[in-house]
């Protein structure tokens, strides 16, 4: 409960605010924001377990009729450099190396978020969240405007430009169509010989993910990544080095993308609304007793 | 063209009646696209310019690869990179070209919503910038769309009305039309069709501010886009809350700058199809514009430090990225609101034109810092597009100068069309000399 002090006192400082910046801060829009759907499902990835065997990244291949590789899946050179998804891997594992242990391993993969960035700067539509979880894709409709991969924060889209007649957006779909839709795990989590990977209700994974924690607090950070990340995201990650230190962004914000564009969307009616009335009265204001054709020198900031 | 124009007295088509002919016969379309020669003199006088030797180069190599681009496929092009989707076509074409291109709407709405008749010599030219610049824009677009042919899809197939693009493309759109309509008014004399022209007047002044909310919206939401990469966008380039106020407020001397530039080019290079009334007022409206855009760029750099200020990053200010923002500010925007604010006050028209062009720099550096170079700052290098995409760009940027060229020789853009009322009572009674009426609107 706030108290009536507090409140007002809140007050208060809101409209200084306001005043002083002349623009109402973007919490005001936050009512509206979307936590995702209550039954969607997710994967825990608990770093400390992965050793590098890249098998996700053949049964990713392998599920997702994807071409051949240019190395070989047991290859181990790929991880001589930080590698991103291409149109011919939805998923790749990358090392880094830490200070004092052994390095730790990550797999990229899209990381499904509950409201996600592509989906909401997509001017077709492409993308679905669906009630599973997964963030899905369209490719009927896609025109290739790319704006998605510039929206991605994981930086996950990948877009197969060698194509001149149907290009079109690859990335990790969940093993919707094929598995999750039907109740069952996706193949990397599926074929995981460490069982780095746990694939259940997102609720729950939360829970599980701060048992872990709480049952070793020396073995991990206390953090799950991906919980409150960009709106929370149905992949999550435990990690034993500061998630820096494996290429996840540390300083990511908690809101949505999206939270970010609502104070413009949020104008566009207004400026629709007010501008007409407005502009078509300083027209009357800025020509009535004037001649057409005056020779009238005005300050020119008139136009600004 | 001037030699060519003493030579052939028939030539500067000014009215819709040949010269040569005093029972007031009309210009052929024929006649009027070659400005009154016969085609060996139109040839001739095309030679002899080296401008269009340059543009036949770059054509020659330019358009093989556009083709080559729609064949091969983007990677073939661009090189399709994967972390920056969004290369010189759009960072250049489109950010780059739209906000120098609000001088549509800004010449519309100073003369027809505030009433400011003396800046109707440049009205024209105001408005056919703007519309060239979003037509080609759409172009850059067109060749950078994975699916061009789906360029439609978000008006009619899918809506995705959440997104900032989906507001974009309504709105270039419904813009591109509503400047259509404000240019189809030369256009219509030109072609002597005074009907239309009488319509299109009559909606003037709706049409100027459409403008105005159009504009306001989509300068606005091209900066909004890049509130969808708050990782990516160098923070000193990036604000959450002000960045569709920087392009939106960017966008307005950007277009009054541009304006000055191009009727600079023009005076300098086809005087002879400028009327008195251009010649004798543009020093006097270049005052005029300088004074405005300076306004707008003294307001550009007090909201970009407020941005600066209201995020606390002053401390990226001393690391490598802090000079080059620097520089981008002092040049781009200080320099050139101090060459536009004392050539307005000392009426020094050649500082004014030279803060024009650091204005345009500094606009364009602002786009391409933005959503090229300091994209991915993180990732540690720039990446430099392949060579066959600064020639794509290169030749669309040509073709954009050349269809330029080709209106403004032609339509009464420079020049007042003459006699444009009387012309067909001028025919039927024969009474009046064609030349006779110098008519104004």
């Amino acid at each position: 409960m706030i108290d009536r002090r507090d409140f007002l006192k809140g007050c208060l400082a809101c409209s200084v605010t306001a005043a002083s910046i002349g623009v109402v801060g973007k919490n005001a829009f936050a009512a509206g924001s979307f936590e995702g759907y209550p039954d969607a499902m997710g994967v825990l990835v608990d770093l400390t377990r992965c050793v590098g065997c890249r098998s996700c990244e053949a049964a990713c291949n392998n599920e997702q009729k994807l071409p051949e590789p240019d190395l070989p899946f047991d290859d181990e050179s790929v991880f001589a450099e930080q590698r991103r998804t291409t149109p011919k891997a939805y998923t790749v594992v990358n090392k880094y190396e830490t200070a004092d242990k052994n390095p730790l391993f990550r797999k990229l993969q899209c990381n499904h978020c509950n409201e996600p960035a592509c989906l909401t700067s997509c001017f077709v539509n492409a993308y679905t969240k669906t009630k599973e979880g997964a963030v899905i894709y369209n490719a009927k409709v896609c025109v290739g405007c790319r704006n998605c991969m510039i929206a991605c924060p994981f930086d996950i889209p990948a877009y197969s430009y060698s194509s001149a007649i149907n290009p079109l957006i690859k990335k990790c779909i969940f093993c919707y169509d094929t598995r999750v839709k039907n109740g069952r795990p996706p193949a990397c989590v599926e074929i995981c010989p460490q069982q780095v990977m746990t694939f259940g209700r997102r609720s729950d994974l939360v829970e599980m993910g701060h048992e872990r924690i709480k049952n070793d607090p020396a073995k991990y950070v206390d953090k799950i990544y991906g919980e409150k990340e960009v709106g929370g995201t149905s992949w999550m990650y435990l990690s034993s080095v500061d998630f820096d230190k494996v290429g996840l962004d540390n300083h990511m914000q908690n809101e949505p993308i999206i939270s970010n564009v609502k104070d413009f969307l949020g104008m566009v009616p207004m400026v629709l609304s007010i501008w007409p009335a407005l502009f078509t009265g300083i027209h009357l204001l800025a020509t009535k007793n004037k001649g057409e054709h005056g020779d009238h020198d005005h300050k020119e900031g008139d136009q600004q | 063209m001037k030699q060519y124009l003493a030579l052939n007295p028939k030539a500067d088509i000014v009215n819709s009646l040949s010269k040569d002919n005093d029972k007031g016969r009309r210009w052929t379309l024929f006649e009027k696209l070659l400005i009154g020669m016969t085609p060996q003199q139109y040839l001739a006088q095309a030679i002899k310019n080296p401008f269009n030797w340059f543009l036949a180069i770059v054509f020659a190599v330019g358009f093989p690869v556009i083709i080559g681009r729609f064949i091969f496929g983007l990677e073939w092009a661009t090189g399709g990179p994967q972390s920056n989707a969004w290369g010189l076509f759009l960072g250049f074409g489109l950010f780059g070209m739209v906000p120098l291109s609000s001088s549509g709407f800004q010449m519309g709405s100073a003369v027809e919503v505030f009433g400011r008749h003396d800046m109707e010599p440049l009205e024209r030219l105001g408005i056919l910038n703007g519309i060239l610049g979003y037509l080609f824009a759409v172009i850059f677009l067109m060749v950078d769309l994975g699916q061009p042919w789906r360029l439609p899809y978000p008006m009619v197939v899918s809506w995705g009305p959440a997104s900032v693009l989906f507001l974009v493309a309504w709105h270039v759109a419904t813009y591109l039309s509503v400047q259509a309509a404000e240019m189809s008014t030369p256009f219509f004399e030109w072609m002597g069709w005074p009907a239309g022209r009488t319509v299109i007047k009559k909606m003037a002044l709706g049409l100027a501010v459409a403008g105005i909310i159009l504009s306001t919206l989509h300068q606005g939401a091209l900066g909004a886009l890049s509130s969808y990469a708050p990782g990516k966008v160098h923070p000193l380039w990036y604000s959450a809350s002000f960045q569709w106020l920087y392009f939106f407020v960017s966008s307005l001397p950007g277009g009054l700058c541009m304006v000055i530039v191009v009727s600079t080019i023009v005076i300098k290079t086809m005087a002879w199809r400028c009327d008195d009334n251009f010649k004798l007022n543009l020093d006097k409206l270049h005052i005029s514009l300088a004074k405005g855009a300076s306004m707008g760029l003294f307001t550009y750099f007090v909201i970009r430090m407020i941005g600066i200020a209201h995020d606390n990053k002053w401390a990226y200010m001393t690391t490598g990225w802090g000079a080059w923002w620097l520089f981008e500010i002092g040049i781009g925007v200080i320099l050139s609101m101090i060459l536009l604010t004392v050539g307005a006050r000392n009426k020094n028209i050649t500082m004014i034109r030279l803060g024009a062009w650091t204005t345009i720099l500094g606009i364009v550096l602002n786009r391409l810092n933005v959503y090229m170079i300091t994209f991915n700052w993180k990732h540690g290098e720039i990446e430099i597009p392949p060579w066959r995409e600064f020639m794509i760009t290169i030749t669309i940027y040509c073709v954009y100068i050349a269809t330029y060229r080709f209106i403004l020789y032609r339509w009464p853009i420079l020049f007042r069309w003459k006699t444009q009322y009387s012309e067909y009572a001028v025919i039927e009674t024969v009474a009046a000399k064609p030349e006779a009426g110098y008519s104004v609107k």
